[in-house]
């Protein structure tokens, strides 16, 4: 840049490169890592095809955190809290989705027609269910405490995390259970080369993408959307304008929860287990998500969430690095790491907050 | 609100706050006497009994949330990592007083003030009260690094960072297991490092397992110095800037307190006392295994200190004792019978973080100030007074 043309006193060669870290740090932080891996995959198979099988993999994971995060990044958007329990609300969407596929009946051998007709069945159930529990914990849990101080409802919500993991420990048991795989997920349906594309791959982006544009559609063209985007502005001014500002956050829960009961039925057709502890990792990840794209901000909460994918996928499919451990069990060390780097350098994310904090 | 009633409010709270108020000379008394209660209430158990093993339990929690209280109720900042303090206090022992690091020595091992068995066997064996004050610069180390990153965030983010480092503290302790050190491994993981040495101090006999009454006076002594420690705290001048902190981020930074110092005195403080603590646990429980260290620790220890009444000391001990005699003893043994009674089929100990969280929304709902409040604290909550609520609405118009 010409620091000559600029009228304002020059820039010292410090502030141009803190200029430049805040814009540009964060992203070059996240791609350190695939980075270090195409190296890496390099030197021990000559080619990419694992990080490229990698990133097929993490889109579809991506996917469920992306739904996850979306309900963190609304809510903390409309009333600046950190609604620990929503992890749990994805959990239940995924033992929802198992129940439910008991109910109707639904199996490997069901034919085409119905199984499409029946996985359409289970979304709504699984949609219905944990969004209205989600907004029920609202109304009990969230909504008393909106003029205490601000970590009361905090606590309220991690409370309730525990009550939500109990109530699955009582459903499920205690440790993971296998749910049949009825689409036959990982079979092939597209291959480049050496990069495979299955269909629980095609399944898990073909359900986010309609419903995150088509919430989005309702957010910008909506009455209700409308006052969402009102009340996370300035909940007082909405409310001088005749909104309903209960209702509005009452809505802005549904949303959430029901997205992430979404996420839960992807999860159980792609993962193809439940766990009542699934729920606290999986929150904690898709927070990341919402983080990393700058918390209330939605279109930032589905970026992250890809990204967190992908990057967790790398880091599950890989043994060590030079000095680093790597694999499932250490991912979320890293996840976790991202986190803190991210809160305490880049608090604003990548696409940054729209929260009342924030502008 | 009419301006009428508007004097009402103030009035009101001072006659209503049932807050334990009491002054230098009460305070002592009633230290005095619950101090000597407790230390002879062990004549009237079995000293190898249940009771005595719950006694034991609850003085070590005790201790815990004493140290948690100082960060989360003094200072006002949420921490739900402090199981790290925990992990690293009790990794000290597993450290110093066990055969886990075999190999130094040439296998012979090394001791430090330690008698006969554990002085022949091979790895590091030191005296417990040398690990003792190990552990308090250790936890007091990590207190502070785990807090520097926090300082310029805002309240609910430190709670999500604080949080982080927990997790991360807790999975590298279960996977450390793969992670090769000095000719080891970093931590023994699932299977935990087990035996760990007992408390060895001067002039009195090895600690036995079966003999539960010497664990449980050297906890209480513990109690007594932490008790000693936040009450003389709570009356400094660094007490004074940390309820300052709470209260008002922004006031108090005008007025001089230096926030970086006080909020690192704060997490150091509070640490530190989780490390004793788990260094005792470590030792009395005999074994330092990555499965005790888990988030729902850190909510267990969180619930004591919110149940008893965030910033009162003497709440704290009441919640941190009634917590841990629900958990050790009323879930597993009078609780656990009622599923049955009504026809019910399942553990009930397996829900006790259920229990604890039902505990969380209750209190935080019905009675925020717990059940011994700090008047002060009363007073905040009543107002509206957040802990960093107040700096964004002072921006507001």
């Amino acid at each position: 840049m010409e620091a000559a043309s600029v009228p304002a006193p020059r820039p010292s060669p410090g502030d141009t490169f803190r200029k430049l870290v805040g814009s540009f740090g964060l992203i070059a932080v996240l791609l350190i890592l695939p980075i270090v891996f195409a190296v890496d995959d390099l030197k021990d198979e000559g080619d990419l095809s694992r990080l490229a099988n990698n990133i097929v993999d993490g889109l579809s994971n991506g996917a469920i955190w992306a739904l996850v995060a979306i309900g963190y990044t609304l809510v903390y958007g409309i009333i600046e809290l950190i609604n620990f329990a929503h992890g749990e609300v994805f959990m239940i969407g995924s033992f929802v989705t198992a129940w439910f596929f008991g109910v109707i009946g639904l199996t490997a051998t069901t034919g085409a027609v119905g199984l499409v007709l029946g996985i359409a069945a289970t979304l709504i159930v699984a949609m219905i269910l944990p969004s209205t529990m989600n907004a029920m914990i609202e109304r009990v849990a969230y909504r008393p405490l909106r003029n205490a101080p601000k970590l009361a409802p905090l606590i309220t919500a991690v409370g309730f995390s525990f009550i939500l993991q109990n109530v699955g420990l009582l459903w499920q048991g205690g440790s993971p259970r296998s749910v049949e795989d009825i689409i036959d997920s990982q079979k092939d349906l597209i291959t480049f080369g050496d990069v495979i594309i299955t269909r629980g791959d095609v399944l898990a982006v073909g359900v986010t993408i309609p419903l995150v544009l088509l919430m989005t559609a309702f957010i910008a063209r909506s009455r209700l959307g409308k006052a969402m985007r009102a009340t996370a502005q300035d909940p007082e001014a909405a409310r001088l304008m005749g909104i309903n500002v209960d209702t509005t956050i009452s809505a802005t829960f549904l949303l959430g929860g029901a997205l992430a009961g979404a996420a839960g039925l992807i999860y159980v057709l792609y993962q193809t287990q439940i766990w009542y502890f699934q729920g606290f990792t999986a929150g904690l990840i898709a927070f990341t998500a919402a983080v990393m794209g700058g918390i209330g901000n939605i279109k930032g909460a589905v970026l992250g969430g890809f990204i967190i994918g992908m990057i967790q996928q790398m880091i599950d499919n890989r043994e060590d690095v030079g000095i680093f451990q790597m694999g499932p069990a250490w991912t979320p060390v890293y996840v976790f790491a991202y986190l803190v780097l991210i809160m305490v350098f880049k608090p604003s994310g990548l696409l940054g907050e729209q929260t009342r904090e924030a502008g | 609100m009419s301006t009428t009633d508007a004097p009402a409010p103030a009035a009101e709270t001072t006659k209503r706050s049932g807050a334990l108020e009491l002054s230098g000379r009460q305070n002592l008394i009633v230290a005095a006497l619950v101090l000597t209660l407790a230390a002879l209430a062990p004549f009237l158990f079995d000293e190898a009994g249940d009771i005595m093993n719950n006694m034991v339990l609850a003085a070590a929690y005790v201790v815990m949330a004493l140290g948690l209280n100082i960060i989360v109720g003094f200072a006002g900042l949420l921490d739900l990592g402090y199981v790290a303090f925990f992990a690293i206090g009790a990794y000290t022992v597993g450290y110093f007083a066990s055969g886990f690091w075999s190999n130094v020595n040439n296998e012979e091992g090394f001791s430090l003030g330690v008698g006969k068995p554990a002085s022949e066997l091979p790895g590091f064996h030191f005296n417990f009260l040398i690990i003792l004050v190990l552990a308090v610069i250790a936890t007091t180390i990590a207190g502070m690094l785990i807090g520097l990153p926090t300082l310029r965030l805002r309240g609910d983010y430190i709670a999500i960072v604080t949080l982080a480092f927990g997790e991360i503290i807790g999975r590298v302790a279960i996977n450390g297991d793969e992670v090769n050190i000095f000719g080891g491994s970093l931590t023994a993981g699932r299977q935990g490092v087990t035996p760990v040495d007992k408390i060895d101090p001067p002039f009195v006999d090895r600690f036995l397992a079966l003999n539960l009454r010497p664990w449980y006076w050297f906890a209480l002594a513990m109690v007594i110095l932490v008790l000693f420690v936040n009450f003389r705290l709570r009356d400094s001048r660094l007490g004074r800037a940390w309820i300052a902190l709470r209260e008002d981020e922004v006031a108090a930074a005008s007025m001089g307190v230096p926030l970086v110092k006080t909020k690192l005195l704060a997490y150091g403080t509070g640490a530190a006392f989780g490390g004793m603590s788990g260094a005792f646990l470590a030792s009395y429980l005999n074994t330092v295994n990555a499965d005790q260290f888990q988030f729902a620790f850190s909510i267990f220890i969180l619930a004591m200190i919110i149940l008893g009444g965030l910033g009162s000391i003497w709440g704290v001990v009441l919640g941190a004792v009634v917590l841990s005699v629900i958990n050790n003893h009323l879930i597993p043994n009078v609780f656990n019978t009622w599923p049955g009674k009504v026809g019910l089929d399942f553990d009930l100990t397996e829900l006790s973080f259920g229990i604890f969280g039902f505990l969380l929304v209750i209190m935080m709902v019905l009675r925020p100030e717990g059940l011994l409040p700090e008047r002060r604290r009363q007073l905040e909550l009543e107002e509206g007074v957040g802990t960093d609520e107040a700096v964004y609405e002072a921006r507001m118009p």
